[in-house]
């Protein structure tokens, strides 16, 4: 969708390029983070893609066809564009900010009016009331939610955000990220987004694109880069609790073990002991009819029960795990109740398996030369 | 008791003569009734000439100052200088050289007028302008705004908050100084005012000052009212 080839940026008389041919392809619908320190040229590369910077060498390329080959304010109307400053202008409600792309375009007032509304729906704000609103009435947060509802404004296919959420405080910042992704589930956006926040981009990106002196040192999923840092550079940006942070790349639902090693209300005492000798674990949580845990159950309390099993058998479980849920939250939940597995349910509370300790020690293990 | 009231009667009979005298005054001056709304008139309509050819000429030279280029901004700082001495120049002075120039009458008044309404609205609209953030402006060209656009939806509205205090205060100095016309034949109020004092006639001066006052603070609540029209909400700092 986005295609980078050979782009470098040099401004008359400086010795070094700011920008050193950049080669780099992002997918239609992904996120790609452009990540590094200050410098490193990852603003410069955004804005050569809108012709805001225009490169001293090589070819863009959206969709296929070359952004130079447009008229420049043709190019970035069809661009969805979010800086860090937020950039709303003072002078316009929140209905014709939003609107400015589109009345460019030559909408009518009615239809761009409908668009706005539509669009504060979508980033959570009541439009009765924020519609006729100015600027310098909402917060920072509210500010930066506007501004994306203005980059999708004409529903553009590609989205260049500058470092957007940066000037946020630290907990809407969580809040708006999980909002913005939220909302590119809906729309589908390509995506290149500028950050210097290793854990923002690990959390918002497909693909995470680290730059250093203008050079791309290395382009790759979140977790290959976590897990095999290309040089000890990047190694050292993405921090030394990398492991660690690709906690947060997986869900639980994709660390499960253990499945059918689970008691049924109404199954015999014995064919739950077997199970349990079995797997070699030491409880076994036994579900109702619907599939819902209804506690947890020992080698020592099944030996006393004989027959039947019933709910009222069961230790209620110290806690669930959802699946959804990113393993870095499952972990601290497991710590925080000193556990070693939590069981996982689904959106209906059914269960769907396990997630234990030592399994995602596992999952996670890195080949010994990584390690080193 | 009696001191008393022989006192109070010898205090009411020092007042009521003031009192007298005041409607006597009154009476003095509104005798200048048609001089002071024929003159009031004549002195307007100078004082919006040359405002309004002040704010014509003054704004797009502000904008013109503010596009940043080699070249324009060597001439813009040269420009600069010369309205910079034309404000230090007294307004006086400033009446005597046009009509020196131009003659007596009233376009030299006019011509005078103008020159002193300028720099404000001029530097005026060049900080405003520049006050705008940057972030503004990038976003702008940023979403596809042509440079002519950005100057017409963004800048200039943002900027208009302080454009609209610099007509103010020039507005206020044309009105000020809007009786000195009369010297160079301008006519105006200042032929009460000036003809007042020569003759040490002091209903007369009245009848000239208090109208000169009025139109000031009127003036002033008129550009104040527009200021709040045309400026939007969201850049005006008290709303």
């Amino acid at each position: 969708m986005i295609k980078l080839s050979n782009i470098s940026k040099r401004y008359e008389g400086a010795s070094a390029p700011v920008v050193d041919g950049i080669d780099m392809e992002v997918g239609a619908g992904e996120i790609c983070v452009l990540l590094g320190p200050s410098g490193c040229g990852k603003t410069t590369t955004l804005k050569m893609i809108n012709r805001l910077i225009q490169p001293s060498a090589g070819k863009i390329f959206i969709d296929g066809r070359d952004t130079d080959e447009f008229e420049v304010v043709e190019l970035r109307r069809q661009i969805g564009y979010v800086i860090q400053q937020i950039g709303l202008f003072p002078n316009m409600t929140v209905e014709e900010n939003i609107s400015v792309v589109p009345r460019l375009l030559g909408w009518d007032k009615t239809k761009a009016k409908r668009r706005a509304a539509e669009l504060l729906e979508i980033v959570a704000l009541d439009p009765s009331i924020y519609l006729s609103r100015y600027p310098k009435d909402l917060s920072g947060g509210q500010q930066q939610r506007v501004g994306v509802a203005r980059a999708l404004a004409t529903d553009p296919p590609v989205m260049l955000m500058d470092e957007p959420f940066g000037a946020i405080d630290p907990i809407n910042r969580e809040l708006i990220q999980d909002e913005f992704l939220r909302i590119q589930q809906q729309v589908k956006k390509t995506i290149m987004f500028v950050s210097h926040d290793i854990d923002e981009a690990v959390k918002m990106a497909d693909r995470i694109a680290i730059f250093r002196g203008g050079r791309l040192e290395q382009f790759d999923t979140p977790d290959t880069i976590l897990a095999r840092p290309a040089s000890p550079f990047i190694a050292g940006f993405v921090g030394a609790d990398r492991a660690l942070k690709r906690l947060r790349l997986v869900r639980a639902k994709d660390a499960l073990c253990a499945c059918e090693c689970v008691a049924r209300v109404g199954d015999s005492s014995a064919r739950a002991q077997a199970l349990l000798e079995r797997h070699g674990v030491e409880q076994i949580v036994l579900l109702d009819a619907a599939g819902k845990p209804q506690g947890s159950l020992g080698v020592a309390e099944l030996r006393e029960i004989e027959g039947t099993l019933i709910a009222a058998h069961a230790k209620p479980v110290s806690g669930l795990a959802r699946h959804s849920d990113d393993l870095r939250s499952v972990i601290s939940s497991m710590f925080a109740l000193g556990q070693a597995w939590l069981p996982t349910v689904d959106d209906e509370g059914r269960f769907v398996g396990y997630v234990s300790q030592a399994h995602i020690v596992d999952m996670l293990r890195l080949p010994a030369e990584v390690c080193a | 008791m009696k001191k008393l009231l022989s006192r109070c009667c010898a205090l009411f009979a020092c007042v009521a003569p003031l009192e007298a005298r005041a409607d006597s005054w009154l009476a003095s001056i509104a005798q200048y009734r048609s001089d002071m709304i024929y003159q009031s008139i004549q002195q307007m309509t100078m004082v919006a000439i040359a405002g309004g050819l002040a704010i014509v000429v003054a704004v797009p030279l502000g904008v013109y100052l503010s596009r940043e280029s080699g070249k324009q901004a060597r001439f813009g700082q040269a420009l600069m200088q010369a309205l910079n001495m034309g404000q230090a120049v007294p307004k006086l002075a400033l009446l005597a050289l046009a009509m020196s120039v131009l003659g007596i009458g009233r376009w030299p008044s006019i011509f005078a007028l103008w020159v002193a309404t300028l720099l404000p609205i001029v530097l005026n609209t060049l900080e405003g302008l520049r006050a705008v953030p940057r972030a503004l402006i990038e976003a702008a060209t940023g979403m596809g705004m042509t440079p002519r656009q950005v100057l017409l939806r963004v800048e200039l509205p943002n900027a208009l908050y302080v454009i609209f205090a610099g007509i103010r205060t020039a507005l206020a100095i044309t009105v000020g100084t809007a009786p000195l016309a009369f010297l160079v034949g301008g006519g105006g109020l200042g032929e009460l005012i000036f003809t007042g004092i020569d003759m040490n006639d002091f209903p007369m001066l009245l009848a000239g000052a208090i109208p000169t006052a009025v139109l000031a603070v009127l003036t002033d609540v008129l550009v104040g009212q527009m200021q709040m029209r045309l400026v939007s909400r969201g850049v005006t700092p008290q709303r």
